[in-house]
């Protein structure tokens, strides 16, 4: 069962228009799906997680309505079916 | 002919262009909205122009990006201009600096970048490589970030030769003499005073450092306190701030045609870091610094702002043309070595960097 990926519209231009993409299987970690999402979005990944991999400072990652900094990381279980939400979090000015 | 003046700020770059040898400018309408551009380029070796821009996506992390038609589009590379090998565990924080090489290196590009690192581009600018030999080097683990970051900002390659002088703050003058393989500090009477005394070897907070015209061999630097210049290519370095009003400033512009002449944009310091009595002036010097001479027509009274490390440039016109952005969103420009100021844009967010060149 797939994993239901929505992200906010100012990434939708590096998915050709798309706010929601489905990524096939789930019941791996976080990473694994990015790393699933950046072989095919690979300017999306970039603005999610920087070269060395790690989240970026003001982005966060929400599995199921949880903010994944305060679960596993890049390590939280992704089950099938589940929604991996991305956000800007409250910064700049 | 054009004219093109590209403004990168902290959310969004803009081009003026001027169709009257710079006697009147437009403004464009912005691009790259809500992203910091703290590097721009504008690359006329191949013929046609290439706009580089190091920026910052608010949240989303830094990238260079490239327009091949004067903004009209922008490209960037899937993986990343600019992206730091695995193996050293380090990630781009900020693009500080675009610098292309020699008309006879004209697919080489450089970029200064935060953490403190140097890379090379032999592709105009699509991807970049780590400069291993500055990477590498023992004394890095040690330059600490200054108020802005860590960061490679200055990048000054030798048309004529494998010499490439870089300035970090912190860190100082670095040099290489064979294109960037092996790294020497060259801070010899440069001062830091912001560490005890005498001054050391490397650590020094070197804002911006310039060619003259005369050639490789004479630089001037205009440091976090002091403003020097070198004629034996950074082996020592003499102070030139007698005469003007402040020694501190970020920006320092040698003239690219005339032997001699530089300009600086001095602030009083360190707290304030304001113009002079709020008065926003260029000093010129035409004897390589042995006198200054404060230039200001246009340029405004009552002005408390400041104008940051590359928000000032020259241009390769006849006669030079000088330009200066300010952080409250001002840009200025003279087309008589700063005898005379027009303004060419006001409100804009802050000015990070300007770059001029004439594009047709």
């Amino acid at each position: 069962m797939a994993v239901r990926v929505v992200l906010p519209g100012v990434l939708a231009d590096l998915t050709g228009g798309s706010r929601h993409l489905e990524v096939d299987p789930g019941g791996g970690t976080l990473g694994d799906l990015l790393d699933a999402l950046a072989a095919v979005h690979p300017r999306l990944d970039r603005r999610i997680r920087d070269e060395a991999g790690a989240l970026r400072r003001f982005v966060n990652v929400y599995v199921d309505g949880d903010d994944v900094r305060h679960a596993g990381g890049l390590g939280t279980v992704v089950p099938d079916g589940a929604v991996v939400q991305v956000l800007p979090s409250v910064a700049g000015g | 002919m054009t004219d093109l003046l590209a403004i990168g700020t902290r959310k969004g770059l803009w081009l003026a262009r001027s169709d009257d040898d710079r006697r009147t400018w437009t403004l464009g309408e912005p691009h790259l909205l809500a992203q910091e551009v703290a590097a721009v380029s504008v690359d006329t070796r191949r013929g046609r122009p290439r706009v580089l821009a190091g920026v910052q996506y608010g949240h989303w992390g830094p990238t260079v990006v490239r327009s091949d038609d004067l903004g009209a589009s922008w490209q960037e590379t899937d993986s990343g201009a600019v992206r730091f090998p695995a193996d050293t565990g380090a990630a781009l924080a900020r693009v500080w600096q675009l610098r292309p090489d020699t008309t006879d290196r004209p697919d080489v590009v450089w970029a200064g970048c935060e953490p403190h690192s140097l890379w090379r581009s032999t592709d105009g600018g699509c991807r970049f490589e780590l400069v291993r030999g500055l990477w590498d080097h023992p004394h890095r683990p040690t330059w600490a970030p200054g108020g802005g970051g860590g960061a490679v900002h200055t990048v000054v390659p030798d048309p004529a030769s494998d010499r490439v002088v870089v300035a970090m703050s912190t860190g100082g003058v670095y040099v290489s003499e064979d294109g960037g393989r092996e790294w020497a500090p060259h801070n010899t009477g440069i001062s830091a005073v912001f560490l005890p005394e005498p001054p050391p070897e490397y650590g020094q907070c070197v804002h911006k450092v310039a060619v003259d015209a005369a050639g490789p061999d004479r630089m001037y630097a205009q440091n976090h306190f002091g403003v020097f210049r070198t004629d034996d290519g950074g082996q020592a370095w003499t102070s030139i701030a007698e005469g003007l009003p402040a020694d501190f400033g970020f920006p320092v512009v040698a003239s690219p045609s005339t032997p001699g002449t530089a300009w600086v944009v001095p602030l009083v310091a360190d707290v304030q870091r304001v113009p002079p009595q709020g008065r926003l002036r260029v000093q010129r010097t035409r004897d390589a610094g042995a006198s200054w001479t404060e230039l200001g027509a246009g340029l405004p009274d009552a002005a408390w702002t400041a104008v940051l490390r590359d928000a000032c440039c020259a241009d390769d016109a006849d006669p030079t043309g000088l330009y200066v952005g300010t952080r409250d969103g001002c840009v200025y420009a003279s087309a008589d070595e700063g005898e005379t100021f027009t303004l060419v844009a006001e409100h804009l967010p802050d000015v990070l960097v300007v770059r001029a060149a004439r594009v047709d």
